[in-house]
């Protein structure tokens, strides 16, 4: 029987995939003929979707983007058995936007049927975890941190350290905590492969059970992301009954079992201390550091918190070893970084590649400019907390430091583009009013700050007193920096400062008035 | 769309004891309440409190921290429109602003016959495809005028 291949995840969904796969298996009904919908997570090239994909012996054959009225014609020119129509695409790895891709994170993401385990198996899944089950504790932490990992969450704190710190706490208890709060805006790396992948971070956490010898492990994921949160709590059960979670892990003995907690709409939560008050069931408020989590996490005993895709790396890692994974990227970014191309831009998804690529190649080579033709303006790297930059930056390379040497940062990865429309002075009054609406309220210079900031933006942006009110903005984001307790407070000034730096003609557009004005 | 019940004190203690043996039982408790009643209702805080052997501070002050804990019940339909950065480089937030005006009320507050709740968040991770919304459960994206008066339009049918 013919297989088809067609994504679920929920931007493929946002796209009418659904919709296409029922005109399908209606319109092959019609016609008597048998064919298999498998249901895949996506191939992360939002711009060819909705799109489907045909088994054929030269491999799977795609067409896209689809709508429902191409369904009829498809099946005219035989689609089923890999036949021509202008809207064949060919094989997908063929395609130049996926070919220069260094897949290993996302490597069966848009391939698999997520809530198969048998399939996960045959494309390498649960190597890692063998390898794992053989090793030391000790010589699993050294494999990661011989990678390099960071933390792809934002931070970019070595896996392997964290990890280390954890395996060597005194506890009687200890967690493994999932960081899926993935709220930065330009995001969605961790919410694709939730959808699209769900054992290989299932199989990350497990080895990080192992590896410091914890038994029992949360996924904590937004409430923004109801499809991911149905795929990972099914993948989990799946994974439960096939042995590979349980009292005793592919009957090692050793346990590991693993829950799904839903987020509440709440950004700070994305802030590892705050994600950990949620776990436990109160406010999203942060806590001051020390203690590290790692020393002192939830329930107040050693837990590691990190991002999806740093867990769902670890099996890679653990399959061909920490040498292979630090082997791409540059200085001291080794691996792959799950670009994440969005916003005002024609040809946006997920691009995994070694670090070090220039911003230019992702937004012109890869994205081909903005969706609405017009120059790009700025790209904002990094999620809300991250630095606007203008057209003339784009040869920077995505490298933790590089960004860090530029006043940015790499965050998460995401990367929005935008179009000569843009009012960076919007913008930056934006910053602040995200800030004031999602400022957990435990610091004075976050809670206030934000609001304070929206203030002085609106005056700013009014032309009342520009003079003193640059003074009272720069003394503002130089004390959220330096006196906020978490990132929240603290980068909030990046993408304004960014802004101011690099757009200062934006903040100077108003007639100005005297004080009496206001 | 899941339709809810009257609030229920029996129901709820039910909906309490059966997550009550999870570690850090609140947010689930909570979720699963605004799942059966559509919102958390102001009796309900006092119930929880009580069966957890917790403060109603404690309950009160988690239940107003985050987004999703509503007060007050929502229309028969939710839209959550995207009001982050992708989404604004997409036009997003003029498209907000033109149905908002249509439809006579601002971020938060329900058509006046019922039917349309209309809330802004923060990011539903649909970037690549803004601007972009959640409509009840349902990711919708390249939003334009057009998708939106659709979206309008089927809520009011149905």
């Amino acid at each position: 029987m013919t297989r088809v291949f067609i994504s679920r995840d929920s931007a493929s969904l946002s796209l009418g995939a659904a919709r296409i796969a029922t005109v399908i298996a209606e319109e092959a009904s019609a016609r008597s003929l048998t064919l298999e919908i498998v249901s895949t997570g996506s191939r992360g090239l939002f711009w060819l979707e909705p799109l489907v994909e045909v088994e054929t012996p030269e491999g799977r054959i795609a067409y896209g983007p689809l709508t429902t009225s191409d369904v009829g014609s498809l099946f005219d020119s035989a689609f089923l058995t890999g036949a021509e129509h202008p809207l064949r695409l060919g094989r997908l790895e063929e395609q130049p936007c996926l070919a220069r891709q260094q897949r290993l994170t996302f490597a069966r993401c848009g391939i698999v049927d997520p809530l198969s385990v048998a399939d996960y198996r045959a494309h390498g899944g649960y190597a890692g975890l063998e390898r794992a089950l053989a090793l030391e504790p000790q010589a699993i932490v050294d494999e990661v941190k011989r990678s390099g990992l960071r933390g792809r969450g934002g931070a970019g704190f070595p896996t392997g350290i964290k990890w280390d710190t954890v395996l060597h706490a005194e506890a009687d208890r200890k967690y493994i905590v999932c960081n899926a709060d993935e709220g930065d805006s330009g995001t969605f790396g961790d919410r694709m492969l939730m959808e699209g992948d769900p054992f290989s971070l299932i199989e990350g956490m497990t080895i990080a059970g192992l590896a410091v010898g914890a038994t029992k492990g949360y996924v904590y994921i937004r409430s923004e992301y109801p499809y991911a949160y149905r795929i990972m709590t099914q993948a989990i059960e799946l994974a439960t009954r096939a042995g590979y979670l349980g009292p005793s892990v592919l009957g090692s003995g050793r346990a590991f079992t693993l829950e799904t907690r839903l987020g509440a709409g709440a950004y700070i939560c994305g802030e590892e201390t705050s994600l950990l008050e949620s776990l436990e069931g109160k406010r999203g408020m942060i806590r001051a550091k020390p203690p590290l989590p790692a020393v002192k996490g939830l329930f107040g005993k050693p837990t590691v918190v990190n991002n999806v895709l740093s867990l769902a790396t670890v099996p890679w890692i653990l399959a061909h070893g920490g040498q292979a994974y630090a082997d791409f990227g540059m200085g001291r970014s080794r691996g792959t970084l799950p670009i994440q191309l969005a916003g005002n831009v024609k040809r946006g998804g997920l691009i995994e590649l070694a670090f070090g690529t220039t911003l230019r190649e992702i937004v012109e080579d890869f994205g081909g400019g903005t969706a609405t033709g017009r120059p790009v303006k700025a790209v904002q790297v990094g999620g809300p907390l991250g630095a606007y930059f203008p057209a003339s930056l784009l040869d920077l390379p995505l490298d933790y430091e590089a960004l860090a040497a530029e006043k940015g940062m790499l965050g998460h990865g995401g990367i929005v583009v935008f179009d000569d429309t843009v009012d960076l002075a919007q913008q930056a009054r934006f910053a602040f009013e995200f800030c004031a609406a999602e400022s957990c309220g435990k610091c004075t210079p976050c809670r206030v700050g934000a609001v304070r900031g929206v203030e002085v933006m609106d005056r700013i942006i009014a032309g009342i007193e520009p003079e003193k009110n640059f003074e009272v903005l720069d003394d503002l984001c130089t004390l959220m920096t330096d006196a906020s307790l978490c990132a929240m407070g603290g980068l909030t000034p990046v993408p304004v400062l960014s802004a101011l730096t690099h757009f200062p003609e934006d903040f100077d557009k108003a007639p100005r008035f005297p004080a009496a004005a206001e | 769309m899941p339709r809810f019940v009257e609030w229920d004190e029996a129901r709820a203690r039910e909906i309490i004891a059966a997550h009550a043996s999870l570690e850090g039982p609140v947010l689930p408790i909570l979720h699963a309440l605004l799942e059966e009643f559509g919102y958390i209702p102001e009796e309900a805080v006092a119930v929880v409190a009580s069966d957890l052997n917790l403060s109603r501070a404690e309950i009160h002050g988690t239940i107003s921290f985050y987004h999703d804990f509503r007060r007050k019940p929502a229309g028969k339909h939710v839209l959550k429109l995207c009001r982050a950065e992708a989404c604004q480089s997409m036009n997003g937030p003029r498209l907000a602003r033109d149905l908002l005006v249509k439809l006579g009320i601002d971020w938060g507050e329900t058509t006046v016959d019922g039917v349309l709740t209309v809330e802004g968040v923060y990011c539903l991770g649909l970037c690549a495809c803004a601007p972009s919304a959640l409509y009840d459960d349902e990711p919708v994206g390249r939003l334009d005028g057009e998708r939106l008066d659709a979206l309008v339009r089927k809520a009011r049918g149905s």
